[in-house]
This record gives C-alpha cells, sequence and structure tokens, in this order.
C-alpha cells in the first residue's frame, strides 16, 4: 500500500500493515470496529500472540457476546506504523538500500499512523467505521480518528487516554529512550545485521515505563516491602524485594516480543502527539471538526493519563457541542485498569456500541 | 414509560417537544432521558456527578458526563440546547442561583424543580418538633442531607421577580398529583417551574 505522505514530511512507499480481523464484515461494510493499540501492543488483539503465545491483550473485552462484539461486528486490528509485528518500522527493508531501515526510519506521528490505518480501510472496501476504540495511545488515535476524517467515523471510545503528551508523560520516555541509547549495543540503532540487540537497555525502558502503568497502593498491596525467595536482605544488589525481581522480570520478557528502535519511535509519536495542533492550538477547535460521538473512561487510579486529562477532551467536546459521555470508573491498578476485568467499564462500552438495543 | 417517572420529571416529560434538545442537569440514572429519547426523538444530554448513576446511564447508551453542576456548565455553549433540565438538584448546589443563571444561558428555557421547604408538614414539623424535618422528599438527617440550599415557592419566586427571569408555567406537586396554585407554598410538597432568561 502507500505511498503514505508523513507529517515529518518524508513520505513511506510502500507502506506495510499487518492486521487481524474479528467477526464478519456485512454486505454494507458498515458494522466494522477498528480498535486501536497501545504502546507496546499489536494486532493480536484477540487471539493468541505468535512470540509469546500469551491470549490476546483485549479478550475480555472483545470476542462473540462480550462488549465489542465480534458477533455483531467485524472487528480490526492494526499494528502501527513504526511498530515491531509487521508493519512499516525500523526493523523492516529500506527499499532504497534493501537492509533494515533502523534510524533512517521517518519519525512518525499518532496522525500518521492513523492515516495509514486509513489506507488498510480503503484496502478492505470499508468507507465508514460502526466505531473506532482504543485505550491509551490506541485512545490517542480513536480520538484522532473522528477529528482527521470526520465522514468515516460514527463514534469513538477512548479510554484512559489523553489529548496531549504531558511533561511528565514526556520525561518518562526520554528515561526509557536514553536507556537503550545508552546501551552499548545500541549502535545508532544499526543493530539488526548480528542480531545483537540492545536488549539491557530496552529493559530498563520497560521497567520505567511499567511502574507509571500501575498506582502507588496497587504496588503496595501486590509487593508491600517482602523479600523475594529469601529471609533476610544479603546487602548486595541482588533482587532482594519482589517488587525488583517483577520488574527485572517485565524487562526482560518484553525484550523477547520488541525492538528497541520502534519503541524509540512510538514514544517519539505520543511526545508529539498533541490533538490541538488540528486546531490552530484549540482542542475545541480541532475537535469541532469531528461528527462523531465520543464515550471516554478514566480510571481514579491511573497518573500516567489522569481523569483531568480526559475531563479536558470531555470540555473541549461540550464547547464544541459534540455528542460526548464521560465517566471517572474506580480501579485499584492505575493505567493498565483499562486491560483488567472491570464490569461497570463493560457496561458502558456496551451501552455506547448499541448492545441490546441501547 | 410515563407511568414510571417521578412526578415533577412527568410534568416536565409531558412539556418538552418532540425532536427538542434537552440537557438534564443531575440526570441521575438517566430515567427522563431515556423516556425523552424513546417517545419524542429527544437528543437527549445528561450531566451527572455521582459515577455509578453516570455508568448505569451510559449503559443505557445515553450520553451523560460525570461533572458538577457548579462548575461545569461553563463549557456549554449559549444557546445549545431547547430546555435545561434541573430536577431536584437546585438545593443542593453550591450556588443556586448561577446555576440557574447558566440554565437560561445553555437553554432556550429551563425547568427548576425543587422539594417545597415551606410545605405545611414541614412548617409543622420544625414548629412542634423544634428539629430539622425529615419527611419523604427530605429524607435524610440534617447532618446527611446533600440539601444546602433550602428554598421555598415563594423564595424562588422572589428571586424570578429579582432576576427577571419569564415564568412560562408553574406545577405544583403535592404526592403523585398536582394541586392548584392557591396557597401553593402552604400545599405543595415540590414546585416545578419553566423559566426563559
Amino acid at each position: 500500500m502507500g505511498p503514505l505522505p508523513l507529517d515529518c514530511g518524508a513520505e513511506l512507499s510502500p507502506v506495510e500493515l499487518a492486521y487481524e480481523t474479528y467477526g464478519t464484515l456485512n454486505a454494507d461494510a458498515s458494522n466494522a470496529v477498528l480498535v486501536c493499540h497501545a504502546l507496546t501492543g499489536d494486532q493480536y488483539l484477540a487471539s493468541e500472540h505468535p512470540v509469546t503465545g500469551k491470549p490476546g491483550w483485549w479478550t475480555r473485552l472483545v470476542g462473540p457476546g462480550k462488549p465489542v462484539d465480534t458477533d455483531r461486528f467485524c472487528v480490526i486490528c492494526v499494528n502501527v506504523i513504526g511498530s515491531c509485528m509487521g508493519s512499516s518500522g525500523p526493523a523492516t527493508v529500506n527499499p532504497a538500500t534493501d537492509a533494515p531501515w533502523g534510524m533512517d526510519f521517518p519519525v512518525i506521528t499518532i496522525a500518521d499512523m492513523v492515516r495509514a490505518q486509513a489506507l488498510l480501510l480503503d484496502h478492505l472496501g470499508i468507507e465508514k467505521l460502526a466505531a473506532v476504540v482504543g485505550g491509551s495511545m490506541g485512545g490517542m488515535q480513536a480520538l484522532s480518528w473522528p477529528v482527521l476524517f470526520p465522514e468515516r467515523v460514527e463514534a469513538s471510545l477512548v479510554i484512559a487516554s489523553a489529548a496531549r503528551h504531558s511533561a511528565q508523560n514526556i520525561a518518562f520516555h526520554e528515561v526509557g529512550r536514553q536507556a537503550i541509547m545508552a546501551d552499548p549495543r545500541w549502535r545508532g540503532g544499526a543493530y539488526y545485521a548480528d542480531n545483537e540487540a540492545p536488549a539491557s537497555g530496552l529493559a530498563v525502558a520497560r521497567m520505567a515505563a511499567h511502574i507509571t502503568y500501575l498506582s502507588e497502593a496497587g504496588l503496595t498491596e501486590k509487593f508491600g516491602r517482602r523479600l523475594q525467595d529469601r529471609d533476610a536482605k544479603t546487602f548486595g544488589f541482588d533482587a532482594d524485594f519482589q517488587v525488583e525481581s517483577y520488574l527485572r522480570h517485565q524487562g526482560i520478557s518484553f525484550v523477547d516480543r520488541f525492538d528497541a528502535n520502534s519503541y524509540l519511535y512510538i514514544t517519539r509519536a505520543m511526545d508529539y502527539f498533541d490533538l490541538a495542533d488540528q486546531g490552530d492550538g484549540s482542542l475545541a477547535q480541532a475537535l469541532a471538526k469531528a461528527k462523531a460521538r465520543f464515550c471516554l473512561i478514566s480510571f481514579d487510579t491511573d497518573w500516567l493519563y489522569p481523569t483531568a486529562e480526559s475531563r479536558r477532551i470531555v470540555h473541549a467536546l461540550n464547547a464544541a457541542g459534540a455528542e460526548a459521555s464521560f465517566v471517572e470508573l474506580s480501579s485499584p491498578f492505575g493505567h493498565d485498569a483499562f486491560l483488567l476485568e472491570n464490569p461497570e467499564m463493560d457496561r458502558v462500552v456496551s451501552g455506547f456500541l448499541g448492545n441490546g438495543g441501547g | 414509560m410515563m407511568a414510571d417517572l417521578r412526578p415533577d420529571l412527568a410534568v416536565i416529560y409531558d412539556q418538552i417537544a418532540p425532536n427538542s434538545r434537552v440537557l438534564d442537569i443531575g440526570c441521575g440514572e438517566g430515567t427522563l432521558l431515556a423516556a425523552l429519547r424513546q417517545d419524542k426523538a429527544v437528543d437527549a444530554r445528561g450531566l451527572e456527578i455521582n459515577p455509578g448513576k453516570v455508568a448505569t446511564a451510559m449503559g443505557k447508551g445515553l450520553s451523560v458526563v460525570q461533572g458538577n453542576a457548579d462548575t461545569d456548565l461553563a463549557d456549554y455553549p449559549a444557546g445549545g440546547f431547547d430546555y435545561a433540565v434541573l430536577s431536584q438538584t437546585l438545593q443542593t448546589t453550591d450556588h443556586p442561583d448561577r446555576i440557574v443563571e447558566s440554565l437560561l444561558r445553555i437553554g432556550e428555557r429551563a425547568f427548576v424543580s425543587f422539594p417545597n421547604f415551606a410545605h405545611w408538614r414541614i412548617r409543622m414539623a420544625l414548629l412542634t418538633g423544634g428539629r430539622m424535618p425529615v419527611t419523604r422528599l427530605i429524607p435524610e438527617r440534617w447532618y446527611a442531607t446533600p440539601n444546602i440550599h433550602h428554598v421555598t415557592i415563594a423564595d424562588f419566586e422572589d428571586l424570578i421577580a429579582e432576576r427577571g427571569w419569564q415564568v412560562e408555567g408553574r406545577w405544583f406537586l403535592s404526592g403523585d398529583t398536582t394541586t392548584g396554585h392557591a396557597m401553593g407554598n402552604l400545599l405543595a410538597e415540590h414546585a416545578v417551574f419553566l423559566l426563559q432568561g
């Protein structure tokens, strides 16, 4: 597919897009729902991940009879460009050199990801989405969709997300990027030839980010100051505490399934994100272009994309006269709550997507 | 559907024209909005402070925003709705007068309903018992009640006169039936006003 003109001025051609679909597209292609994945997510929304063998990342929300009902909808999930699960990214081949792009891959934005998804919909013959759904970075795409393509979206569901990256969001991402680039094996991103990837740097980046996905209360409840498989402190720098051991495990298991350069590119795209850019600096003006219904959900212990950010979007939607719903749900699990069991969220999602006659 | 509505909501439901745009402030679980959407094809929106009630209303497919009438009405554009509805919420707000001003800015017309604190039963309870009355419409004791600005029909009519709002309709309710306007401030348990700015 392609060519795809990018925000940075470059053009990506050809564009490779890896995607999965669940459910059946109806005759007039009016039941398509696009689910957008988060930073380290992928297209394996509701089916087994080929690398980890784990079930899809949102199987609790998407499936037959579930709130995003694959008996009713044809659900599509596309690996974002810049990522590493089959879509064009730094690890794919640059047609100009026949070698992996590495850091020659152009810097992409959230809007570029959305425009790439639109190319796929063109290819699939889907003119209009019944809904676009996403959490976290997926929510940024879901929020951008009706602004960039007002005629192509009927409803937008944005969960645990924001209309822009805050200084704190950018700061945490910068820690992660510096950890990767400080790893001697990173070598300016040209590590594909000998397959010696900057795994330690990427693991540290994941560890730092993982803390931001949890809540302090959640960490305290899960680990407290408990020691890992030992009765006393060792007076050394091994993982004495359970929380250390847990974070190390998160870091190590992440590097098996994710590319360090993709992590750099996608975090950059998120940092550059401010939807107000689409409205001459005004979020309300940007959202005034949309014709979709909106539903926003935040979680009370999410300090990465706190409720105030969702409220800011709701205020702008109200000012724009858009049809909007918003609720802050309660969960002890911080930002991660959007991926976890939450009956109230199921009820809200189900109602918004019009299940059971709504 | 109408039979299920609280009496003041039934009055409001009857008055709202089909296909109009309605913002229900303090919409609870969205009972009025759902009835209006189903029977009158109304473009129904709500604002509600309680997250559990918001989730229930959203579960019905309604567009409801979790928020606070005292702080969140400022974002709504002027004249965005045909009707702004404030049912049994006025007496719980920090600044009831400003809220009504906001309603009349956002809506072409505004419905305001509230329990009448001058109803004879409340007067009697206060006179004979010497304690803050607990009634069917004011069921919580003084320390637990969300009602921080008790108001009577006479008080509200004074405010209307002071601010120069136009009254298009008023309904006085006792139990589940409407009562006459004569001695309304004594006989009505609650009141519904339809105002224009």
